[in-house]
């Protein structure tokens, strides 16, 4: 066997632990904890009054203005300074939810928007309360039209991810520095941590079509013009 | 009973309904005719508070109303309101992702609170009334307009409202496909449901009301029988619009 793949198989699992230890349940929690906040600031910046909307622009502006190391810096290194002592995972987490919140507020809001006055009528009329409709008849409409571009935030969060190794984290892509510091192979450490974020990727994308399919099940398919 | 009285709804300064009063007898047919901008839609959509005016009350469901231009009513009136009404609209606005049955149940599970055996046998029942229980399974998307719509009218019926509203019911469908709709209408007259109608449509309009109120500028010009507005109007406005409704085919035709 050659050299560099006795090394390539030996580094496998340890990457492959840290990717599933960390990796994953990083890119999950953040995803979940930033639709969450997304949805939120979606709702305050179509219902809520004046004052709430200006500090939700402001977020928005602030989060999607400036570089996602940065941020993950300010929160990690530069807190500190302030009192705020948080722990790698946590201080990541922390960054991540905001970003994706930023970014994922503004596609749930088109989303919402996307929805014909019509269906809130028609809510209304059977004697739907305002969270009723949303439950029932908006998010389960709004969902279909968002998530194309909420797969994309969450492959790119996949990945993102990997600027968590800045921060101490073990995650995958630090495993792969330390081993590639010991070796000397950077080549073959990041080409083949390269290949399992395309695996998690590949997964979640196929994950990501099966909803979509799902989700579409209702709407007429698109006839090619003859 | 349900009834408006002194009903005035103005959009940021502008005027839609200068002070109309209505009466809508148990089991009577009323249709509301007039030039787009009249305020048939806005008078409709003041019933079941889609709209709330700024001035006038509301009986319906055995409470009353009234309006204020500084305040709306509780949210719970206007529930009450709106669970005790049933309304249809110009463009069906069927719950896209559902499906025909999940349409019709979804009053009676979300907002009534029945059992799902009972509300699918209830929707199954009115399903098969406006002929569409063969469609039961299938989305919205896949029908057409005039099967839209009748799937529109069981899912305002399911609950059984005190007045079934509809807005231009036809206006979105060739005739032929209208006369589904219409024949669908006719059968929920003759067995006594209480419907206001907004329309351009004379079979509705001329051949199923009891009531014809003939709307113009946000005020009622004139009521009454089909047969008073449509052959005898008193008022020459009301003339002139009847006229552009009917207007005759040239000779040739005939």
């Amino acid at each position: 066997m050659p050299p560099w793949l006795t090394l390539a198989l030996h580094s496998f699992w340890p990457l492959l632990k840290a990717g599933l230890a960390l990796t994953v349940p990083l890119t999950l929690f953040s995803f979940v904890g930033g639709l969450l906040l997304g949805f939120v600031v979606a709702l305050i910046r179509l219902f809520a009054p004046p004052p709430a909307v200006a500090i939700v622009r402001f977020y928005i502006w602030l989060i999607r203005g400036t570089p996602l190391l940065v941020q993950l810096f300010i929160i990690f290194y530069g807190l500190p300074n302030a009192g705020i002592v948080l722990d790698a995972f946590t201080a990541a987490l922390i960054g991540f939810v905001l970003n994706v919140g930023a970014y994922t507020s503004e596609v749930i809001r088109a989303a919402i928007l996307s929805v014909p006055r019509g269906q809130w009528q028609a809510s209304s009329a059977i004697g739907m309360t305002w969270a009723q409709t949303m439950r029932r008849t908006i998010v389960p409409q709004a969902t279909r039209v968002a998530i194309p571009s909420l797969s994309n935030s969450f492959i790119s969060l996949v990945k993102d991810t990997s600027l968590a190794a800045a921060l101490t984290v073990p995650e995958m892509f630090q495993v792969a520095q330390q081993i590639a510091a010991v070796t000397y192979e950077p080549l073959i450490l990041y080409c083949e941590t390269a290949l399992i974020y395309l695996i998690f990727s590949s997964v979640l994308s196929a994950w990501q079509t099966r909803i979509e399919t799902r989700s579409m099940r209702h709407v007429p398919k698109l006839e090619a013009a003859q | 009973m349900i009834s408006l009285s002194g009903i005035v709804k103005t959009y940021a300064a502008q005027p839609v309904l200068h002070g109309v009063d209505l009466a809508l007898e148990a089991g009577s047919v009323t249709t509301l005719i007039g030039p787009s901008g009249s305020g048939k839609s806005t008078l409709l959509r003041c019933v079941n508070l889609l709209e709330v005016p700024q001035a006038g009350a509301l009986s319906v469901a055995g409470q009353t109303l009234s309006f204020t231009p500084q305040s709306r009513p509780a949210r719970d009136a206007i529930l009450a309101v709106r669970r005790a009404t049933g309304m249809i609209f110009q463009d069906f606005q069927l719950f896209a992702h559902r499906t025909v049955l999940q349409n019709v149940m979804e009053s009676l599970l979300t907002v009534h609170r029945w059992a799902p055996p009972k509300a699918r046998a209830r929707a199954l029942e009115l399903l098969e009334k406006v002929g569409m229980q063969h469609k039961a399974d299938a989305w919205p998307g896949e029908l057409s307009g005039g099967q839209q719509q009748r799937v529109a009218i069981a899912r305002a019926m399911a609950p059984s409202p005190q007045i079934l509203l509809c807005d231009e019911p036809t206006s979105a469908l060739d005739p032929e496909l209208a006369g589904d709709v219409i024949n669908v209408l006719a059968q929920l007259a003759a067995e006594g449901t209480t419907m206001l109608i907004a329309t351009h449509d004379l079979r509705l309009a001329a051949h199923i009301a009891h009531q014809v109120v003939f709307l113009d500028a946000g005020r009622i010009v004139e009521r009454g029988s089909p047969q008073e507005i449509f052959a005898h109007p008193s008022q020459q406005r009301t003339e002139t619009f009847v006229a552009t409704l009917n207007s005759p085919l040239p000779d040739w035709v005939i």
